[in-house]
């Protein structure tokens, strides 16, 4: 599933192969990860994860966490378990709400306010805040402003929130 | 500030454009002395690489003079003289501490872009569309670089800003598919495409100790320069029967280790060619990989293919069969810069390494849309056009 997802997002995003699914493969993306049965947890709601490379002795308490993360964890529950071999400690989130579903998701979505778009940029900012201190920032755009840039500015607008995280 | 800017497929601009500033602790800012022309920026400039919008500054491969440090950058002070890796990278994340820099999980402003194009996303990189990261890229007067305690490297004084420019890009991505493609004492290397990349590719064979390397091209100036600089045979494509001269210069058996530096615009005398490219046209595929498909039919059962060429999406005709049943690794990569460009550098101080001879043209920035037509069309025998923004 979530690799139909990512095949659409390049069509949508204009990147690589545009042209191959074209509007369609935008209303599967759009669509996709929105079916799902209340209640039922996957595949809509579950929990999203990074491996941060920080051994687990090392590795903040679950009351000390960053604070993209912390700022949330009324919204969503917060899991931390030790990574295989040397790969350090995985950092996980699970909304407590269900997502949008439906043309709600949709909107939701389109209008970056589905929260696991929150949750993805909340979990990849903790991670780089462990392991470097910051998080780095984007360069100051030079772009001029044409139509195809405001389809693109609105697939990276997303892009930060959405991936298969 | 001035800089050279995409404007849409096939044209740039100069622009102007506001200065860079510090965004970040770990930043810095270069004025840039020494800027060059890659092949991976035809790509991007013929529009095969579609995440670039209008006024993106592009250009990667630099060098430059330190004029403000971060208030976390340790290792630099305004005045070095530094070489600085086109991929940006943290140095902490699991895959920098694993010497695999460019697949660094912590510079990509736009993950999520390129992780729905492959799976997961690679680092960032200066100049080189939105999906690895937006960042703006080399070819102006100054440039902002983020982690810069772990991608700027202080330049030996000995060496000069047109021999140690390419430390930034061609070298540690020639070197890289030699060490990563495996080289050892001995082997017979073969290498397609003779370019900066391609090279430096032959050149590191050599200095691994590859026993015999032979370098693939149609560019005569550019085949003699393997020649001359990394004591190579060559192979003219538009000549004669690749897949045949090299079974012949080989006993039979194939090159151990198959160096793939040409990319997705790959060029071939056959029917194959217009094949490829329509089908390219129509969007059917991203990519044109002949050279890819004639490295893994040459290479010797067992033997191993490196795709240093970029690529950015899918293929056709790819020859799944000779792969599996021949036995053969293949492996791929941007540039781990990082890990080698150290190295590279005093190698280069030392003589082992010759770069100087890349750079064929050097021009002020202003005329960098020129500079990049002659290196698109390879005219006056051009390898690589360096700008040099003060000039
Ligand atoms: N992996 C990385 O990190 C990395 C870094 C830099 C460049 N690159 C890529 O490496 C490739 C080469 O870069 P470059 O700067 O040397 O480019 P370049 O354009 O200067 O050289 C490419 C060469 O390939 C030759 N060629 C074309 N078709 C061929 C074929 N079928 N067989 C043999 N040779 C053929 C061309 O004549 C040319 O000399 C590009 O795809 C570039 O994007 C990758
Ligand atoms: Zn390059
Ligand atoms: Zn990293």
């Amino acid at each position: 599933m979530n690799r139909s997802v990512g095949g659409t997002l390049i069509a949508g995003a204009g990147l690589v192969g545009a042209g191959i699914a074209g509007a369609a493969g935008a209303v599967k993306w759009l669509t996709s990860k929105a079916e799902g049965v209340p209640g039922d947890r996957t595949p809509r709601n579950r929990w999203l994860m990074v491996t941060v490379n920080c051994p687990p002795g090392q590795f903040p308490a679950a009351g000390d966490l960053p604070e993209p993360v912390a700022k949330l964890t009324d919204r969503a529950e917060v899991t931390i378990r030790p990574a295989p071999g040397d790969r350090g400690t995985e950092l996980g989130m699970r909304l407590l709400e269900q997502p949008p579903a439906g043309v709600a998701g949709v909107t939701a979505r389109l209008s970056g306010a589905d929260p696991r778009q929150e949750i993805r940029s909340a979990l990849r900012d903790a991670k780089s805040l462990i392991e470097t201190g910051e998080v780095i920032k984007p360069d100051e755009p030079t772009t001029h402003p044409t139509p195809a840039g405001k389809l693109f500015d609105f697939a990276t607008r997303r892009a930060g929130g959405e991936g298969r995280l | 500030m001035k800089a050279v800017c995409w404007e849409g497929v096939n044209k740039l601009g100069i622009e102007q454009v506001p200065d860079p500033k510090i965004l970040n602790e770990q930043d810095m800012i270069v004025k840039v002395t020494a800027t060059v022309t890659c092949g991976s920026d035809l790509h991007l400039i013929g529009g095969y690489i579609p995440a670039m919008r209008s006024g993106d500054v592009i250009g990667h491969e630099f060098l430059g003079e330190v004029v403000e440090t971060g208030p976390r950058v340790t290792r630099h002070k305004a005045g070095d003289r530094v070489v600085v890796c086109s991929f940006i990278s943290c140095g902490r994340c699991w895959y920098c501490a694993h010497d695999e820099w460019s697949l660094c999980d912590n510079s990509n402003t736009n993950s999520g872009i390129a992780q729905a194009a492959w799976g997961y996303e690679t680092g960032g990189v200066f100049g080189y569309s939105h999906a690895m990261g937006g960042f703006r890229g080399s070819h102006a007067e100054y440039v902002r670089v983020p982690f810069a305690d772990y991608g700027a490297f202080t330049v030996p004084d000995g060496v000069d800003d047109e021999s140690a420019v390419f430390a930034s890009d061609a070298v540690p991505t020639g070197w890289m598919g030699a060490d990563l493609g495996g080289v050892k004492p001995g082997d017979v290397v073969a290498v397609w495409g003779s370019g900066g990349v391609g090279q430096m590719a032959a050149q590191a064979a050599k200095l691994l100790g590859a026993g015999k390397v032979i370098v693939i091209d149609q560019l005569p100036d550019r085949l003699s320069m393997a020649e001359r600089y990394a004591e190579a045979e060559t192979i003219n494509y538009a000549d004669t029967d690749v897949q045949a001269e090299l079974r012949e210069r080989t006993g039979g058996r194939g090159p151990d280790v198959c160096i793939e530096a040409v990319g997705m615009e790959a060029h071939s005398p056959g029917p194959q060619f217009w094949y490829d490219q329509a089908k390219q046209q129509l969007r059917l595929q991203s990519d044109r990989p002949t050279a890819v498909r004639e490295a893994i039919y040459a290479c010797r059962k067992g033997g191993s293919v490196f795709v240093l060429g970029v690529f950015g999406g899918l293929v056709d005709k790819f020859p799944l069969g000779a792969l599996m049943n021949k036995g053969l690794t293949m492996r791929g990569a941007q540039q781990h810069g990082q890990r080698y460009i150290p190295m590279l550098l005093g190698r280069i101080a030392a003589g082992e390494l010759q770069t100087r001879h890349l750079a064929t043209h050097v021009m002020p920035l202003d005329e960098a849309p020129r500079g990049y037509e002659m290196f698109k069309n390879k005219e006056d025998g051009c390898v690589r056009a360096v700008f040099r923004p003060g000039a």
